[in-house]
């Protein structure tokens, strides 16, 4: 078989098409070049597959039982990011909210991302932020979420270490309070200032108008705010802040106790 | 040792290689170009591609390996098809027979829950790949919100499926992953101004999703429908958009 090489010296752009059209010019066949390599690379992993299908058993438990509920029920491992987001918040928000939010926020991730730079290489110098938010919410708040949630969580959904046994007797104190009885607010509820609660609403408020003081501070310093405009500044800034509110509901719950921030009839924040 | 090139000669001129291949094949750049293009299924690819995509390290080769996993559970699941009925009196007792009467049965069951496993990581390091490149950047944006839409479909179809072996590990994880939909905003029983719409734990979203208050038999009826019907169908479309939007976009990024 007669060996073909591929002229590796670049060849003068095609000039056909408009300014747009990069000048790619370094080209190689497909076949053999890259239907070799994913012919290699699907008999590696179908081996690996089979392989690993040979050795380890699908899980079968016993028959479904509606009324015999194991402690503790933990979702697929792929979801348990979510039910580990139900230890620090209503239902309704990390069952719900949530989840949609985080489909929404990486689906407008190329329209609010205006830097031009970077597009189809590796770079972390020319786009830090962009890539320290996603290896942030990717590595911390997913996947850390998803190992506590299958090594150590178990009956009563309490942590536990892997060497630890489950007990299903432990009884954990159950200490946690709403921000409006926590210690610093304690006093306004006593005598009934005014709606204690909307402490909480105060605090929420002044969390997200943050934003609003760091834009007007900011924006005619900041190139990376002139560049986003208003508009995909305010959506950035607050997928920003609505991410941000998971670690900080964390540390709130492990460092203070503090279930929720604003209590309302109707839900709770 | 014999000279490679006679034995291949005496090979290739052999009566047996002659009654089986015709002509041999000149490997020239037009013939390169004609195995991809002559070829239904190999022209996805384009005739030719930027050198530095066919690199392991550029793609991880995680995309395709996502596909070659979808196709895994697609051929084992039809295989599975046969043997398994959704219905609550059956289904757990298919599963046994599936296992240990039915010959290969439990290599294919295996093969068919591990290849959805792996489609979960293997999606995930592939969005990660992609935003690592910024290959979303324009002209691929829309290409990601497809593929955004894919993984939701993947986790998806993975959930529906984890229901059908009817044991207690799948009752008790769909009950947990959907009595979020209890809580969901004014259409959930259980979610902020239920009852403002009037919901109630029988007519509402979660309600709605299992044919029930709880995860029964019409639970399992839907999964298996969404599981095996509904959602492999919404995939492979977005799928064939998917693959589209990559050659029109310019095939694989690369640094312009
Ligand atoms: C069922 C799921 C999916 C399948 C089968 C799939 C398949 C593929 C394949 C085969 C490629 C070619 C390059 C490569 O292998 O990396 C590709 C590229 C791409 N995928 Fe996916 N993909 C899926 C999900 C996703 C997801 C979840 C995203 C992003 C959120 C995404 C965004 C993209 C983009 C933007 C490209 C173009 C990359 C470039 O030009 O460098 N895809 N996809």
């Amino acid at each position: 078989m007669a060996e073909v090489k591929e002229n590796t010296t670049p060849k003068p752009a095609a000039q056909s098409a408009g300014a747009h059209e990069p000048a790619v010019t370094d080209r190689v066949h497909v076949w053999p070049y890259l239907v070799r390599n994913e012919f290699i690379c699907s008999i590696i992993v179908m081996v690996i597959l089979t392989v690993w299908s040979i050795t380890i058993d699908a899980p079968l438990e016993e028959p479904a039982n509606p009324t015999q509920t194991p402690n503790p029920s933990k979702a697929p491992w792929y979801f348990l990011g979510l039910q580990e987001m139900l230890v620090y918040f209503d239902p309704w928000f990390a069952g719900v909210v949530l989840p949609s939010l985080i489909i929404v926020g990486l689906m407008v991730i190329p329209y609010v991302d205006v830097n031009p730079k970077g597009n189809g290489y590796y770079t972390f110098r020319e786009r830090p932020f962009a890539v320290t938010m996603f290896l942030f919410g990717f590595f911390f708040l997913w996947i850390s979420l998803i190992i506590t949630g299958v090594f150590f969580r178990g009956p009563g959904w309490n942590l536990f270490w892997p060497w630890e046994t489950w007990d299903p007797h432990l009884v954990v104190a159950l200490t946690n309070i709403d921000l409006p009885a926590w210690g610093p607010f304690k006093w306004m509820g006593n005598p009934k200032i005014f709606g204690v609660e909307v402490i909480g609403f105060v605090l929420i408020a002044l969390y997200f108008s943050t934003a609003f003081v760091f834009y007007f501070l900011r924006r005619d310093t900041n190139d990376m705010i002139r560049q986003l405009g208003p508009m995909r500044y305010g959506i950035v800034a607050f997928l920003f802040l609505t991410m941000m509110s998971l670690p900080i509901k964390v540390v709130l719950r492990l460092a203070f106790n503090i279930k929720n921030v604003w209590v309302t009839p109707w839900f709770n924040i | 040792m014999p000279n490679m090139n006679e034995l291949k000669k005496r090979i290739v001129e052999s009566q047996l290689w002659r009654s089986m291949f015709r002509h041999d094949y000149p490997d020239t750049p037009r013939n390169r170009v004609l195995q991809i293009m002559a070829n239904v299924w190999l022209h996805l690819h384009p005739p030719k591609i930027r050198r530095h995509a066919i690199k392991l390290r550029f793609t991880w080769c995680m995309g395709g390996i996502t596909f070659l996993m979808f196709l895994v559970t697609v051929v084992t699941g039809v295989i599975l098809m046969f043997y398994y009925r959704p219905v609550a009196e059956y289904a757990y007792a298919d599963m046994k027979y599936l296992q240990f009467d039915i010959p290969f049965g439990m290599i294919m069951r295996n093969m068919h829950r591990w290849a959805a496993h792996g489609m979960v990581i293997t999606v995930w390091l592939h969005m990660f790949r992609v935003f690592m490149t910024g290959s979303y950047k324009p002209p691929r944006e829309f290409n990601w919100v497809v593929g955004v839409v894919l993984l939701t479909i993947t986790l998806l179809l993975s959930f529906t499926g984890y229901l059908l072996p009817w044991d207690q590990l799948s009752i008790w994880a769909v009950t947990v992953g959907t009595n979020m939909a209890r809580a969901t905003p004014f259409v959930g029983s259980e979610g902020p101004f239920g009852e403002v719409v009037g919901v109630t734990p029988r007519y509402d979203a979660r309600a709605f999703l299992l044919g029930g208050t709880l995860v029964g038999p019409p639970a399992l009826l839907r999964f298996y429908v969404l599981h095996c019907i509904f959602l492999p169908i919404l995939i492979s479309l977005l799928m064939i958009v998917h693959f589209w939007r990559i050659r029109k976009d310019g095939g694989i990024s690369g640094p312009l």
